[in-house]
């Protein structure tokens, strides 16, 4: 029986009168591989805030594992298990990509607190860390600035810290966002790649992406869920076509 | 007995309230441009003793009035501030916080050192006009009339301020950015000419500030350091962007400043120090600033 | 072509490990040989120039400051004009127990300097470091003139204004005489206290938890979003650097014999700022090379022309925040990277 990784119950924020995420029952399972889509405006990057802990609700609760975590800090989170990655790259520009990883796996490992050896010293670190650049096929830059990459590989950099936290929940908002078409495919392989058991949750736009990797889809309107379903069955959906489908977001699946 | 206490009260108010109009005049250009684009500009100060010399030699040694001589502050400073902006200032919007500390570091030494070396290191007396001078008797006490003055022109100066902010078109522009300034550039508004206009009319006014203040608060080529805290603090504690924020706030510390230099004047300063940090631990963002999201 | 999930990691970890960006990182850390330059020089200079040891450890005081300053600003990312405040607590803890006689040891002195300098660095870290930006020097400022006017005002104690003279320290290890009489002693005790002082800087650099702080300063938000505990770090590290200071400002009234008002100036608080950015922060030997540079400059230039000093002094922080805001190893780095050695790691 798979468990329930992440929950959320009746999940509200406003900000004043405006009602940016409405009364949210969500559930995500090990191993889900689901996609929240949605309008400009629809509430998701304040949903994910929410579910990361960047905001706290005006109503409703998270739970992890069956545990409410609602008042829980965001680095409390990311230590019980939940990680993401951002729209726009919030990396370590002027250090290596390799040690953009370390830097996350010193963190998770708890060795970041130590003063009085070398981080040189931690093989188990540095090691671990190179093997998940030679899976995301990053290996080749281990020694680049990430300010020296190109832009598609430097969102492949955004994905490798967060997978080095090894959460058993990942957040993905918009992986593809700003990557040249040319160098989507690299993203794409990753995602596809991730360990079996976590469980996934992308915000995603291009459809392509939605299609190609979501079990189940989720669309948002207005804060709150307008419809939910396979990939097909909600492009089969003439009210989301409508709302947002139509409107010519992403690409048509033919 | 309560006749004493009474006029020693009104005259220790009349004095903070001059002093700390003065810090006002000064400051409220910092506050807005600070709140405009985020701009440490500890260099400020730095204006405000430009426009004192101005006065000073525009008075002593080309003889000029008192009057034509506080507008002629007002014009060169806000004219020098215009030159700096465009070729010094606008490199270094987008740079960080440090940058922007050692440069206008930087602009205060060499304010410094070039007043040093026209005009000399020592303190330049000002002479008050006759008409200014003396004490007024205002029914129910005496007190200096430059004071009283000091006092009306400022709250004529806030007003004047906060009713350009309220009523006209670039009040509303100045808030809006203030407030949001994405949404205000797309909205149409041209930020950077915004901000060029505010630099120049809050340079001005520091300039203008320190010829008004030169008479007691003394001019020499420490000033722009010797002052530097009190500005930051009175546009701290006030709110960055608020103009209301930074008048309470001066004339707030103004009257604190000169109670505690009456009454203790080892370390008493030492008050306004823990309030300050008192304050802005309660509100990060002062009195009347805005919060940020 | 790969399989659907990673790979079971390889046991034969030393293929990922001779990579060389994993080489870098495992290696980095090792002294150089360039590294005992400066030491030697040190020493050297205590024979060569044996008039000139006051000025010799007036500049270690101000690495040994500049180098404190560097932890707060250059690794951690604290801007602060504020950290004379903690020079001078070191200073007056060590000036008040000499000159009542209640602990005039050196050594130990500088321990309790420095405890006392971490102490304050503490509580003012738990509480301002929950500010940043405009606010957070602003309070950094404040704190420092508040410790000032609070020695001011407790001037039965402190000698106020005009502090406290003569201070009597003991001899070093009860033996070599102790005052500014003995320049060579003072000289190399202080080059001593620098020498540890730098070791334990240098390895809190290379640990992981000075790799966290680089992260801090590279990437706050991102540094939430791995799960560190920023706000405690930023304070165990503000603590540190304020300890360290605490030493400087405590070397500097055993040397002096002598500790006032001025322990506590803005002045040697921007002095201190701008050492450490004329020669590069974060990057640990800043300190040294910015010390060294502006003090020579000052001892040379400010002693004969003043105001062009002050002039001078003025037009390079203007020039450094324009073009060279990663100061003399800055500008060296990227000399050294157009005509120097391409060396395989970075």
């Amino acid at each position: 029986m798979t468990e329930t990784r992440l929950e959320t119950r009746a999940l509200s924020r406003s900000f004043g009168a405006l009602k940016a995420v409405q009364e949210i029952d969500f559930k995500l399972d090990a191993g889900a591989r689901h996609a929240l889509i949605g309008p400009n405006g629809a509430g998701k990057t304040t949903f994910i805030n929410l579910l990361t802990g960047v905001l706290r609700p005006t109503n409703g609760s998270v739970l992890l594992a069956g545990r409410d975590i609602t008042a829980t800090t965001q680095a409390e989170r990311v230590k019980l298990g939940i990680a993401r990655t951002f729209q726009i790259n919030r990396l370590f520009r002027g250090l290596s990509v390799l040690e953009n990883v370390c830097i996350a796996v010193a963190e998770r490992v708890g060795a970041a607190p130590s003063m009085f050896y070398p981080a040189g010293r931690r093989t188990d670190i540095i090691g671990e860390s190179m093997e998940l650049l030679e899976t995301l096929k990053l290996a080749d830059f281990a020694r680049h600035r990430v300010s020296e990459l190109p832009y598609g590989r430097q969102r492949l950099v955004e994905l490798a810290i967060t997978i080095g936290l090894k959460p058993a929940v990942l957040l993905l908002d918009e992986p593809a966002a700003g990557v040249p078409s040319a160098e989507t495919h690299i993203i794409l392989d990753a995602i596809e790649r991730l360990p079996e058991d976590i469980a996934v949750l992308i915000i995603e736009h291009d459809m392509d992406v939605v299609f190609r990797f979501a079990e189940r889809v989720i669309v948002m309107v207005g804060g709150a869920v307008f419809a939910e379903g396979t990939p097909r069955e909600i492009e089969a959906n003439l009210q989301v076509r409508a709302v947002y489908l139509g409107q010519g977001h992403g690409a048509r699946r033919d | 007995m309560s006749v004493d206490f009474a006029s020693n009260f009104i005259s220790i108010l009349l004095g903070g309230l001059s002093a700390g109009t003065v810090l006002f005049i000064v400051s409220v250009g910092l506050s807005v441009t600070m709140g405009l684009m985020g701009f440490v500009n500890l260099a400020h100060g730095a204006f405000a003793m430009f426009g004192g010399y101005i006065v000073v030699l525009a008075m002593n040694r080309a003889h000029i009035g008192f009057a034509p001589a506080l507008a002629l502050a007002f014009v060169t400073t806000a004219v020098l501030s215009v030159l700096l902006e465009r070729l010094l200032y606008r490199r270094l919007y987008r740079a960080g916080e440090l940058d922007q500390v050692l440069f206008t570091l930087g602009l205060i030494f060499i304010f410094m050192a070039a007043i040093t070396i026209v005009v000399g290191p020592e303190s330049q007396p000002l002479q008050l006009p006759a008409a200014l001078g003396g004490q007024l008797n205002l029914g129910f006490t005496r007190y200096r009339t430059y004071s009283i003055f000091l006092i009306v022109i400022g709250f004529l100066i806030v007003s004047g301020i906060w009713l350009a902010f309220e009523r006209t078109r670039i009040g509303a522009q100045i808030r809006a950015t203030v407030d949001n300034r994405r949404m205000a550039e797309s909205l149409g508004i041209n930020v950077d000419r915004l901000f060029t206009i505010t630099f120049a009319f809050g340079s001005g006014m520091a300039g203008l500030g320190g010829g008004l203040g030169a008479e007691f608060l003394g001019l020499d080529p420490q000033y722009a350091l010797k002052y530097l805290v009190y500005f930051l603090i009175v546009v701290s504690v006030g709110g960055l962007g608020s103009v209301a924020g930074v008048y309470f706030a001066s004339l707030i510390i103004g009257i604190l400043d000169f109670v505690l230099k009456l009454y203790l004047p080892k370390g008493g300063t030492i008050f306004i120090y823990a309030l300050t940090i008192l304050l802005l631990l309660w509100r990060p963002q002062g009195l009347l600033g805005k919060k940020e999201t | 072509m790969s399989s659907s999930a990673f790979p079971t990691p390889a046991p034969a970890a030393d293929t990922q490990l001779g990579h060389p960006a994993a080489h870098l990182l495992m290696t980095r850390h090792r002294f150089r040989w360039w590294e005992a330059l400066p030491w030697i020089a040190a020493i050297g200079f205590y024979f060569a120039f044996p008039d000139y040891l006051g000025f010799g450890t007036e500049l270690l005081i101000a690495i040994l400051f500049a180098l404190s300053l560097d932890l707060a600003l250059g690794y951690a990312g604290i801007i602060t004009l504020g950290h004379a405040a903690f020079f001078g607590t070191g200073a007056y803890a060590v000036g008040m127990l000499a000159f009542y006689g209640i602990w005039t040891e050196p050594m130990t002195g500088l321990v309790i300097a420095a405890v006392a300098a971490g102490v304050v660095g503490l509580l003012s870290g738990l509480v301002l470091l929950r500010t940043n930006g405009l606010t957070l020097l602003m309070l950094t400022l404040c704190t420092m003139a508040l410790l000032q006017e609070g020695a001011n005002m407790a001037h039965d104690y402190t000698g106020g204004f005009d502090g406290l003279p003569s201070l009597s320290i003991a001899p070093v290890f009860g033996v070599f005489e102790f005052n500014p009489l003995y320049a060579d002693t003072q000289y190399l005790y202080t080059l001593a206290v620098l020498m540890i002082c730098f070791l334990f800087v240098r390895t809190l650099v290379y640990s992981p938890f000075g790799q966290s702080l680089t992260g801090i300063r590279e990437n706050l938000l991102r540094m939430h979003a791995i799960g560190s505990p920023v706000r405690r770090r930023l304070v165990v590290c503000y603590t540190i650097s304020a300890a360290i200071a605490g030493i400087a400002g405590g070397l500097w009234a055993q040397t002096n014999a002598f500790v006032n008002l001025s322990a506590f100036d803005l002045d040697r608080a921007a002095t201190v700022l701008i050492i450490l950015i004329l020669g590069g922060y974060g990057r640990l030997y800043g300190a040294f090379i910015g010390a060294i540079a502006y003090m020579a400059l000052e001892h040379f230039l400010a002693r004969l022309y003043p105001t062009a000093w002050q002039l001078g002094l003025g037009l390079l922080l203007v020039l450094i925040a324009l073009f060279a805001r990663n100061g003399i190893l800055g500008l060296g780095d990227v000399l050294w990277r157009r005509y120097g050695v391409r060396h395989a790691a970075s």
